[in-house]
């Protein structure tokens, strides 16, 4: 049985898997040796955050379950991740915009999370917050120097923001369980960080030189299970292993 | 077989010998990830050692190693009434890394975490860098790449000598 708490954790979790997956697709991909590297030593703190979620979420499951079982052997209605994470990640460009976006909105979510009435939580998101915000500035720095670089750096920014805008607001709206744990001040309310968000946004947006409205619309789903026909791929090679031989270890 | 005498002391001498499997000049206590030992007193008048440990960041695979390292030392020492929990909060900062350690990092030719900026801001426009080039000691520094060979490093360069080095970022 799922509770309103794993649901939570399982969301806070999956972004940071499937969003640390897309950027470990780089590696030995990157433009180049040092950003490659950057991406990949994100993917790797993104991780590392997805674990301490996913191992507080076995335990309270309890019946075996560990925090593989949750990566590894869940089918993808049952990933809560924003769709964001999931998209592919297209050109250099749309990899800095979608890490700058989910950096900013990690960062604004931690900011809150770490006094969360839940100490397990809260502790996971102070952890988490010293190393987003690290992403945030290495995104940041990204953001402007591709959208005031040259014309084609900026052309390929604005590209960016067209394919990614229909997939930020999503994460402001509440699923039921957290509307649920909001209550009782273990999940914080996304919809109070939009603001602050939205002045992040437009202020690097302006520096970087790339047009920017606030998106009115949004792609949603993923919260609930509803994902883009994407998360199936991701699942099929990185399920692969456990599916085909499970319980192998190495 | 009987325990052999042993108190708190003894534990964190064999904790010396257990170093970061990256950094292999830095003991587990200079990394400042040893949080406490605590002897404990069980209902049979046994005792027992827990070692609190606390990771550098959220997927550093040294962390692993560095807890089965621990564990190896001390059964190396005839030890094995211990534990080792991990805990989170309050989260690990180079703060916490010993002057002597940092010295050793220095020699070893890894900038040092600068205590100019060792108090964790969650400015983004912050720009930390190392305090001194490790093999010159020039200050004119320049940022290569905020990431390097592991998730606790920056890659700079020094302008007057040209060398690029490792930054043991500040975190």
């Amino acid at each position: 049985m799922s509770t309103s708490l794993e649901s939570y954790l399982l969301h806070l979790a999956d972004n940071a898997l499937l969003l640390g997956h897309r950027n470990s697709e780089w590696c030995g991909h990157g433009p180049v040796l040092e950003q490659d590297i950057a991406l990949t030593n994100i993917a790797l703190d993104l991780l590392g955050q997805a674990r301490y979620f996913y191992q507080y979420a076995a335990e309270l499951h309890g019946e075996k379950f560990t925090e593989d079982s949750f990566a590894y052997l869940r089918d993808a209605n049952e990933f809560k991740n924003c769709l964001i994470c999931e998209l592919p990640n297209g050109h250099w460009g749309i990899t800095v915009m979608r890490q700058f976006i989910c950096s900013a909105l990690q960062f604004h979510l931690y900011s809150k999370l770490q006094y969360s009435a839940d100490e397990r939580i809260a502790g996971i998101a102070e952890k988490a917050l010293k190393e987003t915000t690290y992403h945030l500035k290495w995104s940041r720095q990204w953001m402007i120097r591709l959208g005031d670089g040259t014309v084609e750096s900026r052309e390929r920014m604005i590209e960016a923001w067209g394919e990614l805008k229909d997939y930020v607001n999503e994460f402001f709206e509440p699923a039921p369980y957290e509307s649920e744990l909001i209550i009782t001040g273990v999940a914080v309310n996304p919809a109070e960080i939009q603001a602050t968000f939205n002045d992040l946004m437009k202020e690097v947006f302006v520096e970087a030189t790339i047009p920017f409205e606030f998106p009115d619309w949004t792609q949603k789903g993923g919260k609930a299970g509803l994902h883009t026909e994407h998360l199936g791929y991701i699942l099929a090679e990185m399920q692969f292993l456990q599916r085909a031989y499970p319980g192998q270890s190495w | 077989m009987t325990e052999p005498d042993i108190n708190i002391q003894n534990i964190y001498s064999i904790l010396e010998e257990v170093k970061d499997p990256e950094v292999p000049v830095l003991s587990v206590n200079d990394l400042g990830i040893i949080r406490k030992v605590e002897m404990i007193f069980d209902d049979n008048g046994k005792t027992r050692f827990e070692i609190i440990i606390t990771p550098t960041y959220s997927g550093c695979p040294a962390m692993d190693a560095i807890s089965t390292n621990i564990r190896m030392a001390l059964f190396a020492h005839g030890i094995t009434n211990f534990s080792i929990k991990q805990v989170l909060s309050p989260a690990w900062t180079t703060a916490w890394m010993s002057e002597t350690g940092k010295q050793k990092l220095v020699n070893y030719g890894i900038a040092a975490p600068n205590a100019l900026h060792e108090k964790f801001s969650d400015k983004i426009m912050d720009d930390k860098g190392p305090a001194a080039c490790p093999l010159c000691s020039s200050t004119n520094t320049s940022v290569i790449s905020e990431f390097g060979s592991t998730a606790c490093k920056a890659l700079y360069k020094c302008n007057d000598c040209l060398e690029p080095f490792d930054y043991f970022k500040c975190h």
